[in-house]
């Protein structure tokens, strides 16, 4: 009995041994092969399955070779939100900003934007939500899809060739008309792989007439450009050759440059070309006084649209976002736009940019932390100081906007004519210009907070003016009679 | 069990730390090694095998945060090892400050000595840089 159940003892003991070493084995074997695979992943940061080139703007083809960029790009899908911005509710399309604040819906009263503006969504829904805005019962430009469509094979198209010529053509289509051939031609897609990367060695490239025409007229200029060295290298250079971004600029310059493409401010209607306002530098009024100087083909200054109550030419900011970043500490330091929204990720053994391009506010770890050695939590709270400043700096720039309205409508109901209030037109254009300005750049203020609130600040002292213009309207035009007859007095 | 960088980012996956290693002021005169591990034997081997557990941990797993921060211990180690090599010229100053809970450390403001500048690129031209015209 005690020699039978020492046997199975000891036949248990050899099976615990076994099983022992196998899992131990098989334990060893999992991680050398995880190890190895590291490894490799290390060595190649990509394998060329499937050519790819200047034609395929369906990133679907691409994801074979990149499918790590491919996965954290089609994150830009996921709805998201961070105090000020975004949409990260359940409803179908993002909540009315011009519901939101009404003195938005007033400010844009004239033009499309009082119809439908709404919070942002990720780039995987740009084209779809341009189709579905309700201001496209308004008709709408060709000139949109420069940048909410993976477009550049049908500029080529357009100009027989030259993309440049098919651009400069594309603003005298409708949306509608250049939307369907867009579609015609197989480049139904939202920005892409192609747009930013060229096909051949993947660098990164920029690609849109409007963005490479911009930088050349701001290289032209004598704007200083500390942040963008490479356009002063090639200021005390012969200048025989334009600045050429894709050649000239540095690596570092080219990860701002290529959303530089698009988060701007620009002119998009159906009047001339889309054109980025950089002739005389990149800061507020250097932009405003490019404006004041453009003139349309029939020879009237350059207005996005007159203002429904007040009949003033006003100048619609898009997303100046390119334009305040210059402004700000970041890119002073170097900093580009890809290093806080695309931040390098770490994937297995090999480094990613991360392609679900969003706020940093929601990737503070990668986006943050690499260069500021503090808390997640202090971080964010040191954002939403200088985000909350901004905010309440520009509720007050949209109430004194508003008080300039009333005072312009109390004139004109006392019998005030357009000549009469001249100069309180001009300045709520003035003030109009600079609060949309920071109201619509979408960092709430934080890619330059000092300038923002100079903006701001100068477009408060703007509509006070306006209204102490507009509410002396019988003064201003009785004094400069009495002048005149004074000088006529004397002559006698 | 080599002290060559090479030998070091061979399994802790530190790519970028050595990279910023390169373009620092330090790389001429100090390795991985020697700024972060204690220099006398016993406490050398401690701390690797400690540092070489946590680091294959936690890269088969995948589950750290990133960026990756240096740990209150190997903090000290450093600090230490900063001492070591310039004790003569700051004894003066460091005098019992450095062992304190609340001390500043060297790399509080020399921290660009180990890893260079957070920002290699870009930034504004420095006047030699300007085509060599002096401005």
């Amino acid at each position: 009995m005690s020699g039978a159940s020492s046997k199975l003892g000891s036949k248990l003991g050899i099976a615990v041994i076994v099983l022992i070493v196998a899992v131990l084995s098989a334990g060893i074997a999992a991680l050398m092969l995880n190890i190895f695979e590291r490894k490799v992943e290390a060595k190649s940061p990509y394998i060329r399955l499937v050519e790819v080139t200047e034609a395929d703007t369906d990133p679907e083809k691409w994801k074979a070779n990149w499918p790590k960029q491919y996965d954290s790009y089609k994150k830009t899908s996921i709805s998201t939100r961070t105090r000020f911005g975004g949409h990260g509710g359940s409803e179908a399309l993002p909540e009315q900003k011009i519901e939101r604040d009404p003195w938005l819906k007033r400010m844009f009263k004239g033009y499309a934007f009082s119809i439908d503006y709404r919070d942002r969504r990720g780039h995987a829904y740009m084209l779809e939500d341009q189709k579905q805005t309700e201001r496209q019962t308004k008709p709408q430009s060709g000139s949109c899809l420069h940048c909410h469509a993976s477009i550049m094979p049908l500029y080529k198209e357009l100009g027989d060739g030259d993309e440049v010529v098919g651009f400069e053509e594309s603003y005298k289509f409708s949306y509608k008309d250049l939307h369907q051939k867009l579609k015609d031609s197989g480049n139904n897609h939202p920005v892409s792989c192609v747009d930013c990367h060229s096909p051949e060695t993947m660098e990164l490239r920029v690609t849109r007439p409007g963005f490479i025409q911009g930088i050349q007229a701001l290289a032209e200029s004598d704007a200083p450009t500390p942040h963008l060295p490479s356009v002063e290298q090639w200021r005390d250079g012969p200048r025989s050759e334009p600045y050429q971004p894709n050649e000239d600029a540095s690596r570092s310059e080219m990860r701002s440059y290529v959303c530089g493409q698009c988060h701007v401010e620009y002119y998009c209607g159906s009047n001339m070309k889309l054109t980025f306002p950089w002739g005389n530098g990149l800061k507020v009024e250097q932009v405003e006084e490019f404006w004041d100087d453009t003139t349309f083909s029939d020879g009237e200054q350059f207005f996005d649209y007159k203002h429904k109550e007040t009949g003033a030419n006003i100048l619609k900011a898009q997303h100046p976002e390119f334009e305040l970043w210059s402004q700000g500490i970041h890119a002073r330091s170097g900093v580009a736009c890809a290093d806080c929204h695309m931040p390098y990720m770490r994937d297995g053994a090999s480094k990613v940019s991360d392609h679900w391009v969003r706020s940093p506010l929601l990737n503070i770890n990668r986006a943050c932390q690499t260069c500021h050695r503090f808390s997640e939590d202090e971080i964010q709270q040191r954002v939403d100081a200088i985000q909350q400043r901004n905010f309440d700096l520009l509720q007050r720039a949209g109430a004194a906007l508003m008080e300039q309205l009333d005072a312009i409508n109390l004139a004109k109901e006392q019998g005030a004519t357009d000549e009469d209030l001249k100069e309180a037109l001009e300045l709520q254009r003035k003030a109009q210009w600079r609060l949309d300005f920071i109201a619509a750049e979408n960092s709430m203020g934080f890619h330059a907070p000092q300038e923002a609130s100079r903006i701001l600040g100068e477009s408060i002292d703007y509509a006070w003016q306006g209204t102490s213009a507009a509410m002396n309207w019988k003064e201003v035009t009785s004094k400069t009679t009495i002048e005149g007859e004074e000088t006529i007095q004397i002559e006698e | 069990m080599s002290k060559d960088p090479k030998a070091c980012i061979n399994c802790h996956i530190m790519q970028p730390q050595y990279d910023s290693w390169q373009k620092a002021s330090h790389h001429t005169v100090a390795t991985c090694v020697q700024c972060h591990l204690p220099h006398d034997f016993i406490n050398k081997y401690i701390s690797k095998s400690e540092n070489g557990y946590n680091h294959s941990k936690a890269f088969t797993l995948q589950n750290f945060h990133e960026p990756i921060a240096i740990t209150e211990k190997n903090s000290r180690i450093l600090q230490q090892n900063c001492l070591e090599c310039h004790n003569n010229m700051i004894e003066n100053l460091t005098h019992g400050s450095t062992t304190d809970a609340d001390a500043t450390s060297c790399v509080k403001c020399h921290r660009s000595v180990g890893h260079g500048e957070p920002m290699g690129l870009g930034g504004p031209l420095r006047p030699d840089e300007k085509g060599g015209i002096e401005q």
